[in-house]
């Protein structure tokens, strides 16, 4: 008996020795999880299970990843529990949306903020657009600001909540237009806000652009203007907010990529960042995505990290007169 | 009629099959206690990656189906209500199948979940340019006077005592305030990590039904008079199929107002089953029975809450919007199809979308013909020792509070709320109150907030709220609702002796 103890320790202390000297390199040895902050069926979950969907193959990580979902607060449960309980093994990824959980931390009240995480890969960027219903007199961004005008505060708009990117947008497009509006928060996220502006409870809205495009098709609505940069090739008669005269930049883009908690291994990391923007460009993925119209948008973990800070500069500023 | 056009996709072999495994699957997932419809659905979204869109939503649709009549089998057997859906079956169910009669309340069960179910889908197929209409209708106020309307039924829904139906509701309004408020952020009562996301409605339907019971069961195991072993009688169904033939007024109720509220976007079937409940124990001839085992209670909340599956999917199939939680997963797995939900699903995707509708109507037969063929060997559940089955349960609520969002938190907030009730209880007040509570209070809030920012930014806050038909109705029945519980309340004490009290207080310790 005491043989065996001793040859059982003996291979127990050889086994942790091979994994220390191992240094990472087998990794991954296991099937990973990543974590998504919003629940199942929302549109952040359903990429997060595309994108993920090839991380089996033998060029992309060779091991799967399991989708974990810790919904509540508009991201704010997923995220501390990323930020504080997490382990840093590298086996727990994260999903992570920007502009909401930098502005979230700005607001205050949960446990992290940028530098509690380690960005790996961007795979995804659903800009903003201002929609109004399909019968709605507006037909332009400027019947929207003229109407503001002319009755200061009463042009009531839907978005998905406070302190997410359509409550960004909704503050910078009254800065840039010099109006004060009425932004209507809905507790039922991008859907709920998009049944208002439907049913013509609001006078228009904020919304994504992959579920506004959808709406578009169904024939119930109207899409102004796009809160970004360039036009999106989903939408390419839809002019965006500068193009209409308004000085607005992609803060409210909706960016989703993939993260890991700080103290992660550097050579986990590392792999990691090369890995995964690879297995993003699979077509199989890119053409999923197309097919749910997400638009994808694949960042190096060296551009994300450039525009996580970024984006926390803007954010500052923005949110500091609230 | 052109539903009929595509009613032989869903014979094919391989179509079949699906909806066999669909519903079997759904069933299994649905008793469950723990996984909900919404979260069966979205287990089942993966496998459909590789099969076609026709035969993904086939699956999708059964399962969605017999998840909601699944969740019956835990709510009658075990007293753990698989989804808000089946709160009000677990009130009837659970004490008939204490007495024996299981086989029987799940027949009942299952039946009426076919009756209501089959008339709801037939809503989707005639009815649906209508109802999206009507959807669509209900705004902000209209869904504050709703919420109200429910807390009205919270009083009544106690059969011991008003003032205590309403006190534990107010418990329940209160525990619905607690984490990050959803509009706003602000926090509210988090004094622990579990609760910030606020108190999840699986976990605490675990605990609230569950705990109470297994803490009884503990109490009690050594008791001699308890080691006797239950009979569990045998119930041919055709006794149950004349059983609820002769219930038409409970399978009505039920089934009009689960379909009318299942269409609801954002009230859904959470309170379906609560509400027809209450229904029509106020026009039934035998409403002190209700609570104590009675078949119309249960055929009464099945019919509703399979009623509402058809219909909540009118808001995603025609405007593209999920109306409920499973209904945004549904359209998750059109996503990956490719196939926008809204006028081009049935323009240019008729075959998905009415295979879809068929597999629906298909799958609930199959799930009654299951359903009804297991019920005998499911009822002996009741047969298992309480201290076994005391075991058995702890066990599954642990499991499912925390396979809800893989969270110890949430298995603390179940413990926590279920020692919490079981004290409640041994003061006569009840779960169900409690949790319809803690299901409306976010939606009473959510509404009235964003009420009042629409009514503030445009008119008034009076002409917002206090105008317009729909309005004016929906506080006309409000009105009657309060008035009619008083007046019962009233009725009840004139000719309640005191010897009467007195043994019922005894009875409830």
């Amino acid at each position: 008996m005491r043989k065996l103890i001793a040859a059982a320790s003996m291979a127990l202390v050889s086994l942790t020795g091979a994994a220390l000297a191992d240094g990472h390199e087998n990794y991954p040895e296991r099937p990973l999880m990543m974590m998504v902050s919003y629940g199942a069926g929302g549109a952040t979950d359903f990429q997060a299970r595309i994108v993920t969907m090839t991380a089996g193959n033998e060029d992309a990580l060779g091991l799967p990843i399991a989708i974990l979902n810790k919904p509540g607060a508009g991201g704010r449960v997923g995220w501390n529990w990323f930020a504080t309980q997490a382990e840093a093994d590298g086996y727990t990824l994260g999903a992570y949306n920007v502009p909401h959980f930098i502005a979230q931390s700005i607001e205050g009240g949960v446990s992290y903020t940028a530098d509690s995480f380690e960005p790996i890969a961007n795979w995804g960027a659903d800009p903003a657009v201002f929609v109004v219903s399909a019968d709605s007199e507006f037909n332009t961004m400027e019947d929207v600001v003229n109407y503001a005008k002319e009755n200061p505060g009463k042009l009531t708009f839907s978005g998905a909540g406070l302190f997410v990117g359509h409550h960004i947008a909704a503050l910078q497009l009254e800065k840039a237009a010099g109006v004060k509006l009425a932004y209507i928060p809905n507790n039922k996220g991008g859907a709920g806000a998009m049944k208002a502006v439907i049913a013509g409870e609001v006078l228009g809205g904020v919304n994504n652009l992959s579920d506004a495009f959808r709406a578009q098709q169904a024939g119930n609505i109207k899409i102004l203007g796009v809160f970004d940069l360039e036009r999106s090739d989903f939408l390419p008669d839809v002019p965006t907010m500068a193009e209409q005269g308004f000085d607005i930049d992609n803060s409210s883009v909706n960016f989703r990529g993939v993260m890991v908690p700080k103290g992660t291994p550097q050579p986990i990391i590392d792999k990691l960042a090369e890995t995964v923007p690879e297995m993003f460009k699979n077509p199989r993925v890119a053409k999923q995505m197309k097919a749910g119209g997400s638009p994808m948008h694949i960042m190096t973990r060296d551009e994300v990290l450039e525009m996580w800070a970024a984006r926390e500069e803007t954010l500052q500023e923005l949110l500091s007169g609230l | 009629m052109e539903f009929i056009g595509y009613m032989g996709d869903v014979f094919t072999p391989i179509n079949f099959m699906l909806l066999l495994i669909g519903t079997i699957g759904g069933l299994i997932l649905g008793a469950t206690p723990g996984l909900s419809p919404t979260m069966a659905v979205a287990l089942l979204i993966p496998f459909t990656f590789k099969l076609d869109a026709t035969q993904g939503l086939i699956l999708l649709g059964a399962a969605y189906t017999s998840t909601v009549a699944g969740g019956a089998v835990s709510a009658i057997l075990l007293k753990i209500p698989g989804a808000p859906a089946n709160i009000a079956t677990t009130l009837d169910g659970h004490t008939m199948a204490r007495k024996g009669q299981g086989a029987r309340a799940l027949q009942l069960s299952f039946i009426a979940s076919l009756v209501g179910g089959v008339f709801g889908v037939f809503l989707l197929i005639f009815l649906t340019p209508v109802l999206a209409q009507w959807a669509l209708a209900f705004g902000p106020s209209h869904l504050f006077w709703l919420a109200i309307l429910g807390v009205t039924v919270i009083g009544s829904l106690d059969s011991s005592s008003v003032v205590k139906g309403l006190l534990s509701g107010c418990i329940g309004l209160w525990l619905a305030t607690v984490g990050f408020d959803d509009i706003m952020g602000a926090q509210r009562f988090i004094f622990h990590d579990a609760v910030a996301g606020g108190i999840n409605i699986i976990p605490a339907l675990i605990g609230l039904f569950a705990i109470p019971q297994v803490i009884t069961m503990f109490a009690n195991g050594r008791k001699p008079s308890e080691t006797e072993v239950l009979s569990v009688e045998r119930h041919p169904i055709r006794e149950a199929l004349k059983e609820v033939a002769g219930r038409t007024r409970a399978l009505s109720i039920g089934t009009a107002v689960g379909s009318f509220i299942g269409l609801i976007p954002g009230v859904g079937g959470q309170i379906a089953g609560l509400v027809a409940y209450d229904q029509s124990r106020k026009v039934s001839s035998e409403r002190e029975k209700f609570g104590t085992g009675h078949s119309e209670g249960i055929i009464a909340a099945e019919s509703a809450n399979n009623a509402m599956v058809g219909p909540s999917l009118v808001p995603l199939l025609t405007l593209s919007i999920p109306g409920s939680p499973t209904a945004a997963v549904l359209l998750g797995g059109l996503l990956i199809h490719g196939i926008f939900p809204g006028s081009d699903l049935f323009d240019n995707h008729p075959q998905v979308a009415w295979t879809f509708i068929n597999s629906m109507l298909i799958g609930q037969i199959m799930m009654c013909i299951f359903g009804l063929y297991v019920a005998g060997l499911a009822a002996r559940v009741a047969q298992v020792p309480n201290a076994v089955m005391a075991a058995v349960v702890l066990g599954l609520a642990v499991f499912g509070s925390y396979s809800v969002q893989h969270s110890m938190g949430d298995v603390y907030v179940m413990a926590a709320l279920g020692t919490g009730m079981y004290f409640l209880e041994r003061f006569g007040f009840s779960a169900a109150p409690l949790v319809l509570g803690l299901i409306l209070g976010p939606i009473a809030e959510a509404n009235f907030v964003q009420g009042s920012m629409i009514a503030n930014a445009t008119s008034n806050l009076g002409s917002y709220f206090l105008t317009g038909p729909l309005n004016l109705t929906l506080i006309a029945i409000v009105v009657a609702s309060i008035v009619y519980s008083a007046w019962m309340e009233i009725r009840h004490r004139r000719y309640t002796t005191k010897d009467e009290a007195v043994a019922k207080e005894e009875a409830l310790s």
